[in-house]
């Protein structure tokens, strides 16, 4: 490409915005009107998977071993379970510690014991990173020798993995389906505004314009609308988030177990996709209507 | 053997090369079954100044969508300025097109440019510089009789002015070919006769003009070649000859 046909696309995308002023306005509001709805789903969806993650990560399992076992052991077991990729953290509780702990909730009744009632009860505490690997880790430490019991939730374990596989289709499904809506809505006003075009894209071809020379406007108009498009809504819901965020904290003390994810986390991928998407939709809608019109 | 050949083919070319309209044996059929043109036999020199005529429905339009290449024709040879129409690849099509100036009855103008810029704009596509675009369009509007009327849009020109533009549309690249499609089907007598006497003069210069109508009256007074369609095939081509027929 010329660098004067460069300047020549740049130009008459530009031009076309402001000369088909309503087709602009049509094109960037149903695209932000998408891509707010995508970004408000985006944000919830996230959040909540966020919460359950949070959830997840508190389900422990107990591991206890066999009387008598030795501090080596006991360490050995422990760098085990390091070893396991299912395994977020797991700290050690001695003796000491888990009736420590206990006496705390016995009160004024542990000063009957002399002995620590909890000798045998030293054990690994075990957080997973994923607790759908539950009963593959209790699998796994059930043969391990040394390992007298262990402790876990099968139904806290179960429901929290299904709720996480739920949402996550949930999210994929309702994604997909704004997707596909944003498109269609999209690209049909594009279509649109570009059909009313039509004769100017007739009477180009009539002169000789290459297939590229006519469409490159059209499809950089389209980008810029698709970017205008997309940027409107992220800036709105970037202020908006985090003043929801802040009035449910502050006004809504009994919802204190919901913790938000910052707002930067939740836009650091949100702004930039919508952004990609918004031109992709610019790019796409603008290129396959006007190669509709392209056939004289 | 492939000698002979490659002389035969060669001697075509040379014949073929001296023409800007080269149609053989040409038949088109729309989808619908109905046939739009049947073997027309069609050759235009380099120069010529050539009518088409006939009623509405004969194929004259079938017959300019197949010289601009909108249209692809069943079977038979189509040369245009030397491009072969019917094996021509969809990317050259363009570099066809910019061989020819077409003008239309409804002018075609981009109704948010202003004359100097519906001119200009054959002269960007053709890849022209600026310093060629601001010799070119002056000098072709003052040939068309616009040069102070170069910043008017479309919508304040009459129409013989605004078919004035598309001929210096047409015109700026220098084409070896002026198409005309009932140039003056939308213009008065006075019009009509200004338009063709600036045809004339283009043709004069020695551009080929190829000129589709309707306008017997017209026709009878310019005395050139007439070609006459009637249901599609060519029933008349008589030089300086009058508008043919028998309806």
């Amino acid at each position: 490409m010329k660098i004067r046909t460069f300047f020549y696309t740049i130009e008459q995308g530009i031009l076309g915005i402001f000369k088909n002023k309503w087709f602009a306005f049509v094109t960037v509001a149903t695209i932000s009107a998408c891509l707010f709805v995508f970004g408000i789903f985006y944000a919830i969806a996230f959040n909540v998977w966020n919460i359950v993650q949070n959830a997840e990560q508190n389900v422990s399992i107990t591991v206890f071993f066999d009387e008598g076992i030795t501090d080596e052991r006991i360490d050995e077991i422990g760098d085990m379970i390091g070893r396991r990729s299912e395994v977020a953290r797991y700290e050690l509780v001695t003796a000491e510690e888990a009736w420590e702990k206990f006496s705390v909730q016995l009160g004024e009744y542990a000063d009957g014991f002399t002995e620590n009632p909890l000798e045998n009860c030293a054990n690994y505490q075990i957080y997973l990173g994923d607790v759908s690997k539950q009963s593959e880790l209790v699998n796994y430490l059930e043969g391990v020798d040394g390992v007298r019991k262990i402790n876990k939730s099968d139904f806290t374990a179960d429901t929290l993995s299904g709720i996480n596989m739920v949402l996550i289709y949930v999210f994929i499904g309702i994604i997909l389906i704004l997707f596909a809506v944003s498109i269609f809505l999209i690209s049909n006003t594009v279509t649109m505004g570009i059909s009313v075009r039509k004769e100017e894209i007739t009477i180009m071809k009539y002169v000789g314009a290459t297939d590229f020379f006519v469409r490159a406007p059209f499809v950089f108009e389209g980008m810029i609308l698709g970017l205008i498009g997309a940027a409107i809504p992220m800036g709105l819901l970037y202020y908006l988030y985090e003043i929801v965020t802040d009035l449910i904290t502050e006004k809504f003390a009994f919802l204190s177990f919901l913790t938000f994810m910052p707002a930067f986390e939740i836009f650091t991928y949100l702004i930039p996709f919508s952004l990609v998407l918004g031109v992709g939709i610019g790019f796409v809608g603008s290129f396959f209507t006007v190669r509709k019109h392209l056939k004289v | 053997m492939a000698e002979k050949k490659r002389r035969r083919r060669d001697s075509a070319m040379d014949e073929i090369a001296d023409y800007a309209i080269y149609l053989d044996d040409v038949s088109k059929t729309f989808s619908d079954g109905v046939p739009a043109l049947s073997n027309i036999n069609l050759k235009v020199k380099q120069g010529e100044f050539v009518f088409i005529v006939g009623v509405s429905g004969a194929g004259k339009s079938t017959l300019i969508k197949l010289l601009l290449r909108e249209l692809k024709a069943d079977s038979g040879t189509i040369f245009v300025n030397g491009f072969n129409l019917m094996t021509i690849k969809h990317g050259r099509i363009p570099k066809f097109r910019r061989t020819l100036g077409v003008v239309f009855q409804d002018f075609r103008l981009l109704k948010d440019r202003n004359v100097y810029e519906n001119v200009a704009f054959a002269q960007r596509i053709a890849q022209k510089s600026e310093r060629e675009i601001r010799t070119n369009v002056p000098s072709m509007l003052s040939l068309v009789g616009l040069a102070g009327k170069y910043k008017a849009k479309p919508k304040q020109l009459a129409g013989g002015e605004q078919q004035r533009v598309a001929i210096a549309r047409a015109l700026v690249n220098q084409p070896k070919l002026l198409l005309a499609d009932e140039p003056t089907g939308n213009l008065d007598l006075y019009n009509t006769q200004e338009i063709m006497r600036l045809l004339e003069t283009i043709n004069e210069n020695g551009t080929t003009v190829v000129v589709v109508t309707h306008n017997e009256k017209l026709v009878n007074e310019m005395k050139k070649r007439v070609v006459t369609i009637r249901q599609g095939m060519i029933v008349s081509d008589a030089e300086n000859g009058g508008y043919f027929d028998e309806d």
